[in-house]
């Protein structure tokens, strides 16, 4: 049972321990998110900060404690969670492992699977990224071809994987490979391989990103021999699991494992940068039409948290269940990227800067923000395909 | 992923138990009291609305949903109406209904005793009441005001003309805003004293409703006619903001059924082979109008549930004020087009939608209107 009482504490001490332990300066640029680790300056310091985050119990607290977890309800990790973005500490590195693997695993893994793994995704000792997107079928993702044969005891894996977030560091990948290329249907013909990264014939080229800076791999499987012990579940079964793990990714049961693993501008600090920033002599928040766009920022965002509020009033979300958890990941998305878009332009000749030059305004944040905002209005199924899941799955319509 | 609402947001949103249930009674009574086809037929009826509905409504205390207990009502707040009329805005239902609660509310905060004390409980039980706001000059703000009262002795002597009455032949009593002594004031104007002669039906753009213009000039009535003088600036912003209120409820709900309606054609319309639906232009279109739609309702609910605090209220009604005008219009204008050549006719009910919107929106402040007031409030 959840004592509102031990949660108090535990929340008041969660804040203390990261006002405290929090890291403060570094002599480098930290990650905004888990998908812009560049450096291995920036990913060992991520990784021993995530380590001393779970030795401390603020992560994996709701987690079966026989697996390396705190056994608490989920509440306490959300506390600790929220601490962490109050205190806009540095992120949480390994992601994949702590959204996508972890809570995979609780719910569909085999107990030997949970005993091998868990401990590993919270400590960060063991890193692991992603392998669904291919260079041909990004959105298209049922038609993946990286192609798993068994032989023996073994999996021979061909082919290739695209955007791995991490896949340079990463220990074990998450892989959808076609297993039989005849099957009826072409979701039919893929498995779900729980893969090491550090074997013969894989091999991870880094791919810059639009901002200049590293944070994806693409993945090259060359006759690679992983055991048959990593399949998961049946072959077969790929796509149903895939589906299982991009919903927690998608929303609809976002928020599993808990960790903070974006850091996302406040749109409060938007307010801050128009009283700041100069429009034909006075403070550009006295123009009319700058305040006009500021409220109807406010409004869009205050309007994200209302919906994950009324999205537990059943009452409120009757007509049609589905629809505030399906477009929460299209309308947040799309939110920050404008944020970050307007924000530049509050700039005036400012705007023209980025990243590194110091007349650039706090260090070109909403320049660099702007343009990782794309990873999020693309990764994870783009902002089109996102309208096509709503138009046939919350508003009816016939597929395209 | 939950993170993606940044952090510093501290929203606010919850659901009474009466509001609950008022959702599934609305929903049911004005699917029931108000298909189509009634609403099509009352477009040629010079009242407008159907008084045997009105008499259900009043039956099931719906009057008096936001009158205390002492004045004869049920006691619960602006929350609990917000539900019917989002339900009643589904439905493009027409009645005196927002235009007596509004009058209730401004003789609850702003009337004297007296005045509470006869007329709320008539406005209880039904009697419809209307407001009589808007000028020539067409402003919405609610304190500039050319209309007027001069004392004359133990009387008031009334000039000028207002303008989109709404329902006001109908009405039991007019709650009129005028100048008095170089202030604003309000006063309430008994059926007894409107000649027939001194209302004229407009000509509005929205046909599921009904205003009126009201000539004031030589109007003479006594002095206890005035609501409390020092209160009428505060109770005239109460009635801004509850109008508001109410209108995002009706315009939220009106979002709702043109989308849905759309989305009917959009399901059953083939063109070149394939159900239109299928096309992504149009696909894509209607999930950016169902996502305006919840982004208003999530304020819509917001705002029912904050009015009564100071401040943060405010802040919350325009915004829904603003979002659910928005999307309203938005849903309404693309109806008109998704339903191609159909859609240019009197006989699709997209053109029904879009002028309710406008006529939404062209009442108590338009989203340009309520964001600058709230630029005004927040920085």
């Amino acid at each position: 049972m959840l004592d509102a009482k031990d949660l108090d504490a535990f929340t008041q001490d969660a804040k203390n321990w990261f006002q405290e332990n929090a890291p403060k300066q570094t002599d480098f640029m930290l990650p905004l998110t888990f998908m812009e680790v560049g450096t291995d300056e920036q990913f060992h310091f991520l990784r021993d900060w995530q380590n001393k985050v779970y030795e401390a119990g603020y992560l994996g607290a709701h987690w079966p404690k026989e697996y390396g977890g705190g056994g608490l309800d989920k509440a306490f990790q959300d506390a600790a969670t929220r601490a962490m973005a109050v205190e806009r500490t540095p992120i949480m590195l390994n992601a994949i492992g702590l959204n996508w693997t972890g809570p995979l695993l609780l719910d569909r893994g085999s107990e030997a699977e949970k005993k091998k793994y868990i401990r590993g995704i919270l400590s960060a000792e063991e890193i692991w990224c992603q392998g669904f997107s291919e260079p041909d079928h990004g959105s298209d993702l049922g038609n993946a071809q990286t192609r798993a044969v068994r032989d023996g005891d073994e999996y021979v894996i061909n082919g290739s994987k695209i955007w791995t977030t991490q896949g340079n560091y990463a220990d074990h990948m998450i892989l959808l490979a076609r297993t039989n290329p005849e099957a009826e249907s072409k979701y039919k013909g893929l498995s779900f391989f729980l893969a090491p990264m550090k074997a013969e014939g894989i091999q991870t080229v880094p791919i810059r990103k639009l901002t200049g800076e590293y944070g994806f791999t693409q993945t090259f499987f060359d006759d690679a021999r992983i055991s048959a012990d990593c399949l998961m579940g049946k072959e077969g079964e790929g796509w149903l699991i895939a589906m299982q793990t991009l919903e927690y990714e998608r929303g609809a049961r976002s928020g599993q494992a808990g960790g903070h693993v974006m850091m996302l501008s406040d749109p409060n600090d938007i307010i801050a940068l128009a009283r700041s920033a100069q429009l034909n002599g006075k403070p550009a928040i006295e123009d009319q039409a700058v305040r006009e766009e500021l409220v109807h920022l406010m409004t869009e965002a205050r309007a994200l948290g209302l919906a994950s509020r009324r999205d537990k009033l059943q009452p409120l979300t009757q007509d049609r269940p589905m629809s505030l958890a399906l477009g929460s990941k299209l309308s947040s998305t799309d939110f920050y990227q404008r944020l970050n878009a307007f924000a530049i332009t509050l700039q005036g000749t400012r705007a023209a800067y980025y990243v590194g030059d110091e007349s650039a305004h706090d260090n070109g944040i909403w320049q660099r923000g702007y343009l990782n905002s794309f990873s999020a209005t693309i990764g994870g199924g783009t902002s089109q395909i996102q309208r096509n899941i709503i138009g046939e799955h919350v508003l009816g319509l016939p597929k395209s | 992923m939950s993170a993606y609402i940044g952090p510093g947001i501290t929203p606010t949103i919850g659901l009474s138990e009466e509001q609950a249930q008022l959702i599934d009674i609305a929903a049911a009574f004005c699917r029931d009291k108000s298909p189509m086809d009634k609403v099509r037929h009352l477009l040629d009826d010079e009242a407008g609305y159907d008084p045997a509905v009105w008499r259900e409504m009043a039956d099931l205390g719906w009057m008096g949903i936001a009158i205390p207990e002492e004045f004869g009502g049920i006691g619960l707040g602006l929350g609990e109406v917000v539900p019917l009329v989002e339900y009643m805005g589904r439905a493009m239902m027409s009645s005196p209904f927002v235009g007596t609660t509004l009058a209730a509310q401004a003789l609850l905060r702003g009337g004297t005793q007296a005045q509470k004390q006869t007329l709320l409980p008539q406005l209880a039980s039904g009697a419809p009441a209307s407001l009589a706001l808007c000028e020539a000059h067409a402003d919405w703000d609610l304190q500039n005001l050319s209309c007027s009262a001069k004392a004359d002795g133990e009387a008031l002597v009334l000039s000028g003309t207002k303008y989109l009455v709404p329902h006001a032949a109908a009405a039991e009593l007019i709650i009129v805003s005028l100048a008095y002594e170089g202030a604003p004031a309000l006063v309430v104007l008994p059926k007894a004293e409107v000649a027939a002669s001194r209302l004229t039906r407009e000509k509005i753009i929205d046909d599921t409703q009904r205003a009126y213009a009201l000539d004031l000039e030589g109007l003479r009535l006594p002095k206890s006619a005035l609501m409390d003088v020092s209160l009428a600036g505060e109770t005239l912003a109460h009635i801004e903001l509850t109008a508001a209120l109410l209108l995002a409820a009706d315009m939220c709900g009106g979002a709702f059924s043109c989308l849905d309606y759309t989305l009917d054609y959009l399901k059953t319309r083939k063109q070149f082979g394939k159900l239109i639906g299928s096309y992504q232009s149009l696909k894509h279109t209607a999930v950016d109008v169902h996502q305006a739609y919840e982004r208003a309702r999530s304020h819509l609910y917001s705002a029912a549930f904050l009015v009564d605090q100071q401040g943060e209220g405010e802040m919350a009604v325009r915004m829904a004020k603003a979002e659910a005008g928005e999307a309203y219009s938005f849903a309404a204008d693309r109806a008109i087009q998704f339903h191609g050549g159909f859609g240019f006719t009197y006989d699709c009910d997209a053109q029904l939608y879009r002028r309710r919107a406008i006529m939404g929106c062209a009442l108590h402040g338009d989203a340009r209107y309520h964001r600058r007031k709230l630029a005004d409030l927040m920085f």
